[in-house]
């Protein structure tokens, strides 16, 4: 494997590969169109590469396994679309309370209910606040299969840096689409992998945090002992109901990442230097929006994108200062409206915040946007 | 059986002594129970940090709270999930799951059959006391028919499980039912189930004075030694209860090894096609 590859894969299997080069080798997911494409690579390369692949009963089922091999001390990860999103949150919300690295592949299709296997984006806010209690989770909104590959591998490291869960959010037309890629030599790529402790077994809390916030994380099975747990916990993994350790558990679950956002943001900007109108959009309409940057410009219009890559935590801070020099942000979306709200309280009045939205199953054109500025 | 180890002893090797007393209720049989796990540990011989725990919700899953074990401790019926992810994971660990009877039967049916299907070598331990006791005595797939419960103030009107028969049906390979009333036997069971060579499924009939007994004193008695007395004066051996008449079974709790056989277990599966794939090993 020492020389470079180009292959020509779609954006489910692409995204599959990546999360093999950055070391998962557990994988438990339940067939759902449009993402069983990833499965279905996964059950031929994982047992090649030493791995498991687990078609599991249900979405609850498979996120649990997921959670389960990751304790074991492998990497693990599933795949799926919004109806099985909605069953997978329960089991999302423990591994943020037990502090899981797994890595979700959400490959959007348009809702609510069975609603149909066509694109969309309309998971953007269930990807945050679809489970229960406060949940900070890390979302990475790929726009192109390189991007899905390689970004992948960052997913993986993210949630192995932090112990959270990182949603990959795709869509129908990402998942099915084939474009070229290279594909890395697995020395040359930077891995991360969960700290572990290297104290004495019997000085081990399994919840103590790092100078980081995040506890360094034992292997079942290690001789370190661990009690992993859902329950609002000690640092020693014990049950408790004590409001002190409530609030601080909450609030280091938090600040473990938003203290550390420059690891985790990434935003791409085009031709704002001098921009009047900022396009905001990520994943596919990004695309789109990039073209419809350069008709723009090409008719003298001062236009530029602002595509955050990283959803959540999202770049409040950054849309802000944005709003401070341009005259209008317009959110372009596969949904009726979700990041335009976070937008728009990112903003706070200080710019026009208006929302560009298809539903259709369809994805929006250069054109749509063009005919909006 | 063994030597029986005393219970100083097993204190000392095997519980978290800053974690009692235990928050069961007077009564409770889930002491019996973790008793009779850490004996049946003990006599397996198998290394202590080689056993994980995967718990679900409900008063059987503060077991391994008192005891020093790797814990995974899970949502509301889906241990047999996480054990298989965990397994699948690290099949050189000894994984044991802990459920009650709602837990593993209601919300969790669907992952433990599909657990005992595929055959997977995980310890299933489920502690069946009729009730759900720890959200305060809500009927289970487990309450008797006429019994009641604070969700059936009328009386239960739903036909109960029969776990074992479940477990067999699914494929389990080693199906065992026991009861508190008989600790010695029960940690015999556990041990057999622990070193059994695929999925293993251990009834274990429990005892819940305070949500279950004092609703219906008419069938177990109200206090914990009656409820006890009653198991023991019911338990009939499978021996027996082979050829007996239904009217013989009725109120009878047949204990005793219904499946023990061997069939593939699944990571022995996983491990064919790895071989397959790296003996043959194709590009992508």
């Amino acid at each position: 494997m020492g020389e470079k590859r180009v292959v020509l894969i779609q954006g489910n299997e692409a995204v599959g590969e990546g999360a093999i080069t950055a070391g998962v080798r557990f994988f438990a997911g339940y067939p759902i169109t449009p993402a069983t494409e990833v499965a279905e690579y996964l059950s031929k390369r994982l047992p090649q590469v030493g791995g498991t692949f687990i078609q599991m009963e249900d979405e609850l089922a498979s996120m649990g396994a997921v959670i389960g091999a990751s304790v074991g001390g492998v990497k693990s990860m599933t795949a799926t679309s919004g109806p099985g999103l909605s069953l997978m949150l329960e089991n999302i919300s423990q591994a943020v309370a037990m502090e899981i690295p797994c890595f979700i592949v959400n490959v959007q299709r348009t809702g609510p209910g069975t609603g149909s296997i066509t694109p969309a984006q309309q998971d953007v806010m269930q990807a945050k606040w679809g489970p229960h209690g406060d949940n900070e989770i890390i979302a990475i909104a790929p726009y192109s299969v390189k991007e899905v590959y390689q970004l992948a591998i960052k997913a993986v490291n993210l949630s192995e840096r932090f112990r959270v869960p990182v949603i990959f959010l795709m869509d129908a037309f990402l998942g099915h689409l084939k474009e070229k890629i290279e594909l890395f030599d697995p020395g040359g790529v930077e891995i991360f992998n969960r700290k572990k402790p290297t104290g004495p077994p019997e000085k081990y809390k399994c919840y103590e945090p790092d100078e980081t916030g995040v506890p360094p994380m034992a292997d079942f099975g290690s001789g370190y002992r661990s009690r992993i747990i859902g329950n609002m916990h000690t640092i020693s993994g014990d049950y408790s109901r004590n409001p002190q350790v409530f609030d601080e558990l909450l609030r280091r679950l938090q600040n473990k990442i938003l203290n550390y956002l420059g690891e985790i943001q990434m935003i791409e900007s085009l031709m704002l230097e001098d921009a009047e109108i900022a396009l905001f959009a990520y994943g596919m309409p990004a695309r789109a929006a990039k073209a419809a940057v350069m008709m723009a410009r090409q008719k003298g219009l001062k236009v530029g994108l602002f595509r955050p890559i990283t959803l959540w935590p999202f770049p409040r801070k950054e849309v802000s200062e944005l709003a401070r020099r341009v005259k209008s942000i317009i959110v372009i979306e596969m949904n009726l409206g979700q990041l335009v709200g976070e937008v728009d309280r990112a903003c706070g009045g200080k710019t026009k915040v208006i929302s560009l939205n298809r539903v259709d199953g369809l994805n929006v054109t250069p054109q749509n946007i063009v005919e909006k500025i | 059986m063994a030597k029986l180890q005393p219970q100083k002893e097993l204190l000392q090797t095997y519980f978290v002594t800053r974690a009692l007393p235990t928050t069961w209720c007077p009564g409770c049989g889930c002491g019996i129970i973790t008793q009779a796990l850490v004996r049946a540990i003990h006599q397996s011989g198998i290394e202590k940090t080689k056993f994980a725990f995967v718990t679900g919700i409900g008063c059987n899953g503060f077991i391994p709270r008192y005891i020093d074990f790797d814990e995974l401790h899970v949502t509301h019926g889906r241990a047999p999930a996480y054990g298989t992810g965990l397994k699948l994971a690290r099949p050189d660990l000894t994984v044991i799951l802990i459920q009650g009877d709602g837990d593993c039967f209601s919300i969790g049916g669907n992952h433990i059959i599909h657990a005992a299907r595929r055959n997977i070598d995980l310890t299933a331990i489920v502690s069946n006391n009729f009730i759900y006791g720890r959200t305060g005595g809500q009927y289970s797939p487990m309450t008797p028919i006429g019994d009641f419960a604070t969700t059936a103030p009328y009386g239960m009107i739903e036909p109960a499980f029969d776990p074992c028969k479940i477990m067999e049906a699914a494929g389990a390979s080693f199906v065992v039912r026991g009861t508190v009333a008989s600790p010695f036997q029960l940690a015999t069971f556990i041990e057999k189930g622990i070193k059994h060579k695929g999925f293993s499924f251990i009834e274990i009939v429990n005892q819940c004075p305070v949500n279950y007994g004092r609703r219906n004193p008419e069938r177990m008695g109200v206090t914990g030694p009656n409820m006890m007395k009653w198991l023991k004066d019911h338990t009939l051996p499978l021996e027996k209860a082979r050829g007996a008449s239904l009217k013989e079974l009725e109120d009878k709790v047949v204990t005793g090894i219904f499946v023990e056989k061997h069939t593939p277990e699944y990571f022995e599966g996983v491990q064919k096609i790895r071989e397959k794939c790296q003996r043959n090993q194709s590009e992508i």
